[in-house]
Parts: structure tokens; sequence; C-alpha cells
């Protein structure tokens, strides 16, 4: 769990991200956001993805990109959390890469017979401070609670008692089929594997993910056994409750004027 | 870059995906039992394990997919594991989105459903052949010719002989004989299982492109180019899952081919 290694490194022996961080809330830094019940945070970030993704302003987007920055800071999203953002950014530079040459508009550059619009440049920015704003708005609001309390939030809120069921129970088992993955992946590494890119490695690792389904499926078979035991009747007994407090309405209130100014301004 | 981020796709498309994952989701839930819950939740924590190994590839590493093998194995209930996987890598890893997480989910889930839909029957028909396949080559030692009645006749003798002390020599050379033949899985049946995998892998991940570049088609034709190189990205990841799948498929067939008939064994219960 204290090694976070980036989900980009390849050929590591490591599962991508640390899965022990699903537990607890991000806990990397302190986190001053804590104090709001976790209802007034889910919903918070919702109307916030829904007016990022709704402007149109290259400056608005800005202006939401810097204001997505504060709340991850204020969440306690940590410098080396934001590694997982570079598959994001892959994908992003993609699209600046490819859209100035598709959108039509005043060339910007000349490269041959293609033109550089500068129009697709700034829808490529506008899409890469959108896209990068939603994500920090979630690290910060959503991510910083911890997954435990973000589903009991989500219950809270009516999603659907099988689906948070579903999640919570997952949420358990991904630590535990991480560390069973971890133990095989150890016992190969202790039998010299390196994974390269040749027929024994792609027969391994196939049958890495072959056994680890195997024992799920076991495993499965006896969390199901314990549960019926313990009288699992496929109700959801939330164990967490929250107190909605003055400050969450504040918040709720204080959010919503803020978020129309700044629709009201990207639209005029 | 199955994950699509938010601020790229146009709102039709967003509200199409979410309408879209909202029902099949809906649907799959409801099929779902609650005595099923832990067991989906704990094939859906392996799928979601599985699919952040790195698997190299030439010079980089792709991570797979899976939906295909999802859909091969768990049928409807491939569908809320994908949405939960995706949930989880939004919030945590920032890997897409969260008003995407409709189309996203449709992108991984529809091809799973296909997998489902298509290939799932196919390899139930191989396992249900698995026994008859399996005295077939028992039979192969007795010289009549006629597979399948002789093998029916043979588990009959068996049988019949089980019980009988006075069979005593018949019992103890065909109970055992008996029982390799129902356990063994003919090189071909192998073959059969690994290529149900490969088809599940190569139609899961060709599906998912060809739905990721439909979306960004749909939301704009400036994105016809980014659209085409993520499509090229896709054809290497295609071979290597179609690879792999093959390979969980046939060494499950080999190991635990309870995994390949879920929905039966849920019949049994």
């Amino acid at each position: 769990m204290a090694e976070l290694p980036g989900p980009k490194r390849a050929d590591s022996d490591q599962v991508g991200p640390a899965l022990g961080l699903f537990d607890q809330a991000f806990d990397e830094r302190s986190n001053l956001l804590a104090v709001f019940d976790p209802r007034a945070r889910v919903i918070i970030a919702a109307l916030c993805a829904i007016t990022v993704v709704s402007l149109q302003s290259l400056s608005m987007a800005f202006l939401a990109l810097c204001g997505a920055i504060l709340l991850a800071w204020l969440g306690g999203v940590s410098v080396r959390r934001l590694g997982y953002l570079l598959p994001l950014e892959l994908l992003m530079l993609v699209l600046i890469l490819t859209l100035p040459f598709s959108v039509p508009g005043a060339p910007l550059l000349q490269l041959g017979s293609f033109a550089a619009s500068a129009e697709g440049l700034a829808l490529a920015l506008l899409i890469l401070f959108k896209a990068n704003a939603v994500v920090l708005i979630l690290f910060g609001l959503v991510g910083a609670i911890g997954a435990g309390p973000t589903v009991h939030a989500l219950a809270s809120l009516g999603l659907s008692t099988k689906l948070c069921q579903l999640l919570l129970l997952t949420l358990r088992q991904i630590d535990l089929v991480g560390a069973e993955y971890r133990r095989m992946r150890l016992a190969m590494r202790a039998r010299a594997f390196v994974p390269r890119s040749d027929r024994h490695s792609w027969r391994a690792l196939g049958w890495l993910i072959g056994m680890l389904l195997v024992r799920s499926l076991a495993r499965g078979q006896r969390v199901a056994d314990a549960m019926r035991c313990r009288g699992f009747d496929g109700q959801l007994r939330l164990l967490q409750r929250f107190h909605w407090q003055r400050g969450d309405t504040l918040l709720l209130f204080g959010a919503l004027p803020l978020l129309a100014g700044l629709l009201l301004v990207d639209s005029s | 870059m199955a994950h699509i981020p938010d601020g790229v796709l146009s709102a039709p498309v967003l509200v199409a995906g979410a309408l879209v994952s909202t029902g099949l989701l809906a649907i799959a839930l409801r099929k779902l039992r609650e005595a099923d819950l832990p067991q989906a939740a704990v094939l859906a924590a392996a799928f979601f394990v599985s699919s952040l190994i790195s698997v190299p590839l030439g010079p980089s590493s792709v991570h797979l997919l899976l939906n295909g093998l999802m859909g091969l194995l768990l049928g409807w209930a491939a569908l809320p594991a994908i949405f939960v996987a995706l949930l989880l890598q939004a919030v945590f890893f920032g890997f897409g989105g969260l008003l995407v997480l409709g189309v996203n989910t449709m992108n991984l889930a529809l091809p799973a459903l296909a997998v489902a839909l298509l290939l799932r029957p196919l390899l139930q028909r191989l396992l249900s052949l698995a026994p008859r396949q399996g005295s077939s080559v028992l039979a192969q030692a007795v010289p009549v010719a006629p597979a399948a009645p002789v093998a029916s006749a043979d588990s009959a003798a068996a049988v019949d002989a089980g019980p009988d002390p006075d069979a005593g020599e018949g019992a103890t050379v065909q109970t055992p004989a008996e029982s390799v033949a129902e356990d063994f899985i003919s090189p071909r049946q192998r073959h059969q299982a690994f290529g149900a995998g490969v088809a599940a892998g190569v139609l899961g991940v060709t599906l998912t492109a060809v739905m990721l570049s439909g979306s960004l088609l749909l939301s704009g034709e400036p994105f016809a180019p980014a659209a085409r190189v993520i499509a090229i990205t896709f054809v290497p990841l295609a071979l290597v899952e179609g690879l792999l799948t093959g390979i969980v498929v046939s060494f499950l067939l080999r190991v635990e081919p309870a995994l390949l008939r879920l929905e039966v064994m849920r019949h049994v219960h």
C-alpha cells in the first residue's frame, strides 16, 4: 500500500494502481473538505461536472480548471495521484495533434497541404481543460471521501440496492483478489518469470488470469456461504449514518449561484 | 484508451449512452439474484484486477479490456461488473469521467453482450459435448466403430457393475476408465475452446473499437482523425486480447469447467 506505482509503468510486477487505497480516504494530505457530508459532496461533484461539460468558452473552461485544481487541493489530493492522469493526457495529446488539422478555420500553421486552424487548437484546449477539470473535481470531492463512504452516500441518494451491494462487495474483494494476485505474481517471480513479448509470457499470464478466476470462483462460493450463515437476506444495511448539517446546506446553496454564474458568463 | 474523458462527446451521444446503459443495467440487475451477488462481486473483482495486468507487447505493453471474456463467462452479469469497474476507475484513478460513464459502459457492455449472445451458446454446446467426446476416445480402444452408442453402453455397464460384488474385476477396471473418460478433454476440444476464446476476445475488442470510434464520430466530424488513430491502436490490442482470452478459456476448460457454465450451476443450486 505504501508503494504507489503509476498505471503506465510497463512490465511492472505490481497491480497497476495501489488497490488498498479503495478502503480508506486518500489520506495523503489533510482533507479540508472532510467536514462536509459525503452526500453533499457527491451532489456538488455531479453539478460541477454537468456545468463544466456544458462550458463553451475557453476562458471559462480555464477558470473551471483552476477551480477544480483548488477543489483537488482542498480535498487533499496528492501530486502522486495526478500520475494516474497520464492515460488521459495521452488521449488529449492525440486530440491536440489532430483537431487543429480537421477543424476548418483561420490557418495558424501551414504544413505542406495541411493547415492547422486556430479554431481546432481552441477546441482541443477546451476539451483538455474540461476533461482535466472533471477528473480533478471527482478526485477532490468524491475520491477523497474514500470508497466505502462514497457508496454509502450513493445508496442514501437512491442508487439501486443491488448495485450498491455489488459495489461494496466488489470493493472489498478487489483488495483480497489483489492480494491473491500479488501472491501468485511473487511465486512467478520466485521462479524467475520476467514478462516478455513472447508466447511463453502470454501463456503464463493467461494461466495467471485463469487461475485468478478459478480461485475467485471458490472464494465467491465461500463468501456466499458465509454470508448465508450470518443471515444475509439481500437487504442492504448501511453501517454509516451521515448527518446533514447546516454547513452542507450552505455549501450546496453557495455552489449553485457560482455554477449558474459561470454558465451565464460563458453563454454571454 | 477505452475510456473517453468528459468534455469530448456531444450532448446527444452522452444522453443516448446514459439511457442505453441505464436500461441494460436495470435488466441485468433484475436477472442477477441476490444469492448470486457475492459470486458476481468476487468475479468482478477478479476481472478488475486482471485488467490492471500489463501484458507486454513488442516494445510497449497493453492492458486487456476483458469484456469478451466477461461476456463469455458471466453473460448478463458482465454488465454490472463492467459498470462497477468503470465507476471505480473514474472516481479513483481518473480514467474516463462522470457524465461519459454511460457511453463508456455502453461501449464495453454491448460487445460483452454480443459475445454472451453469439459465442456463449457455442461454448455451452461444446461443453455439453464434453463427456461424449471424451468417451469416444475410450471407444477408439474398442474395435467396434460407432462411438456414442458404445460409450453409453459402457457407462451403463459401469453403473450396473459398480454395486455388484460378483462383477468384481469388471467394476474395478471399468469405473476408473469411465471416470478418466469423463474428465478427459481431447486436444480437439481444447482447440475449439481456444478458438471460442480467441473469437470472444477479438470480437469484444473490435466491437468496442467500433463503438468508441462511432461515439467520437457522432460527436463531430473533426474527431475523425483522432477516431482513426484510436482505432489503429486497438488492432494490436485485439490480437493480444484474442490470444490471451483463448489461453484463459482453454485453461479453464481443463482446470475448472464450472466457470464456463456458471448459468448451468445456478440452476443446479
